[in-house]
């Protein structure tokens, strides 16, 4: 049986119309729908069990803090963390970089460098810059040769003694590049930098084990995974966590405070001050559930499937223009085109209208539009309720999408 | 002549000028010249004009923008072309919106307000 045979039923926002037309969501890169069982998750956990977590004595509080901390073993697992002292609760992607660039920030001296690529997300490209600015250090990144890989030999000349983080992606958000992430993390390490994941469109997709990747830090977000927003998660190596000083303070991130100064919690909670997203660690307790019962390696296989088909369906249109590798190069679950004549805003406009969502424009990916020479692109991305047909119908779409304008 | 009609996002206006713009290009001798993005797309348009005796004498636009976008510094070419300065700058998105004839969403409302940005920033004294 077909993946999203099995799965479409789950999703009940694929039943909506749009336009007149039926829903097909070929948006997930840029967040993911949701199954009913993360929805129930979440409104059963309000229903049933909401209170603060790890300071109420009393049997809700107990109750939501053992859902809370369940949900981080959850994480663990899913991701084969060697400790749960490893998983920190973040606001999502983006919060999870900034808050290792915050800290390592504070560490940098003039001269200093950071390596990032031209694949970035602006998420993993302004943090850094911003580390870097009053620090006098300076952002540096590995450009791209062929159909959007990362140039490795410049990769060698730009790593050096001076280079004391490298931060890249794991899949690109724009391209679907797959970086060699062990080898970078061999090489960076080897040159004494410290390594920084975004696996913001990994994690949904492939199956991980991240203390395997040689990374020291790996981030990524639950909105894309299935699992709701404003939660993802922070892994770091526990040695890099514990000589990693927290840069924002509250509540739950210290163990004992005076008026001048204070001790700081024990890992992973000194890194999360404040009341958590509670619920949303419950709802991605849920997303993690219903992805291992699928099955990463099938979620994987199905989801390349359906890039290769795009790739090639998409290539055949007259007019029609691909980005990123071959369709028989391992590849993320998203594939970049732009239809000649059209701005890509016009042809996401025009999609819409027959009820087929994909994004278009930048992807926050601007550093990576100038290498291609585009001012954008449109994108379509898959999830695990994406089906061949969709594709058919997208590429039917494109095919005369031109007279339309 | 068939009046416009409304068809959506892209109505009968956006097309045309979309298709076959009377503004778009160079404008040589231009004295007031202003460019912006939109930080939702990357869209950037340029405003070129050429101001003699306080009055917008000829102008022109060009760069890199959606059909809505186009056809909004389209319709605000035509608008502005002949007219006091001090009249250009007074014109809004509501005086453009009234030309394009079109359902234009929240999410695209930018697109026609950029060469509106664009002007009043090449106007600035």
């Amino acid at each position: 049986m077909r993946l999203d045979a099995k799965t479409r039923g789950d999703f009940p926002i694929l039943d909506r119309i749009v336009n007149g037309h039926r829903l097909v969501y070929l948006d997930s890169a840029a967040s993911s729908q949701k199954p009913h069982t993360v929805i129930e998750a979440m409104s059963q956990y309000y229903a049933t069990t909401h209170a603060n977590v790890h300071r109420s004595i009393h049997t809700l509080g107990e109750e939501a803090t053992a859902l809370y901390e369940m949900a981080r073993d959850r994480v663990q697992r899913f991701i084969g963390a060697a400790s749960r002292e490893e998983v920190v609760f973040t606001r999502g992607t983006t919060d999870g970089i900034n808050l290792v660039a915050d800290a390592l920030g504070r560490t940098l001296r003039p001269g200093d460098e950071i390596l990032i690529t031209d694949l970035e997300h602006h998420s993993n490209i302004i943090p850094w810059q911003m580390a870097a600015r009053d620090r006098g250090a300076t952002v540096r990144s590995i450009p791209l040769v062929g159909d959007g890989f990362l140039d490795l030999d410049a990769f060698e000349r730009l790593l050096g003694p001076r280079t004391r983080v490298v931060a890249f992606t794991h899949v690109s958000n724009v391209l679907g590049t797959v970086t060699p992430v062990a080898d970078l993390c061999t090489r960076a390490r080897a040159a004494g930098a410290i390594t920084v994941v975004d696996g913001a469109q990994a994690a949904p997709h492939l199956p991980l084990d991240i203390p395997l990747l040689g990374c020291d830090f790996y981030v990524f977000s639950s909105h894309k995974m299935l699992g709701p927003t404003g939660i993802g998660v922070l892994w770091g190596r526990l040695d890099a966590l514990q000589v990693l000083e927290p840069t924002r303070g509250g509540g739950e991130m210290i163990k004992e405070v005076w008026i001048d100064r204070a001790r700081w919690n024990d890992l992973p909670w000194r890194f999360e001050p404040g009341t958590p997203p509670i619920a949303e660690a419950v709802g991605l307790m849920a997303a993690i559930e219903y992805l291992e019962k699928l099955g990463m390696e099938r979620v994987a296989e199905h989801e390349r499937a359906l890039a290769r088909q795009t790739v090639e369906v998409l290539q055949a249109i007259p007019g029609v223009r691909v980005y990123g590798p071959r369709a028989s190069v391992d590849r993320g679950a998203v594939v970049a085109f732009s239809v000649e004549g059209l701005h890509p805003h016009d042809v996401a406009a025009l999609l819409d209208q027959e009820g087929i969502a994909v994004r278009a424009g930048h992807h926050c990916a601007q550093p990576l539009m100038r290498s291609l020479g585009v001012v954008g692109t449109a994108r379509a991305s898959f999830s695990v309720y994406s089906s061949s047909e969709e594709v058919s119908l997208l590429a039917h779409a494109l095919a005369s999408l031109r007279t339309r304008l | 002549m068939t009046p416009a009609t409304r068809t959506g996002l892209y109505s009968d206006t956006i097309r045309e000028r979309w298709r076959q713009p009377r503004f778009r290009g160079e404008l040589p001798g231009a004295t007031a010249v202003a460019e912006d993005v939109n930080p939702l797309c990357g869209d950037r348009v340029r405003m070129m004009l050429r101001l003699r005796n306080g009055a917008v004498d000829a102008v022109r636009y060009a760069g890199d923008s959606c059909a809505i976008c186009s056809a909004s510094a389209d319709v605000l070419a035509e608008l502005i072309e002949g007219r006091p300065a001090a009249e250009a700058a007074r014109v809004t998105g509501e005086d453009v919106l009234a030309v394009l004839q079109a359902d234009i969403r929240p999410t695209r409302m930018r697109c026609v307000t950029l060469p509106l940005t664009v002007l009043h920033k090449a106007l600035q004294p």
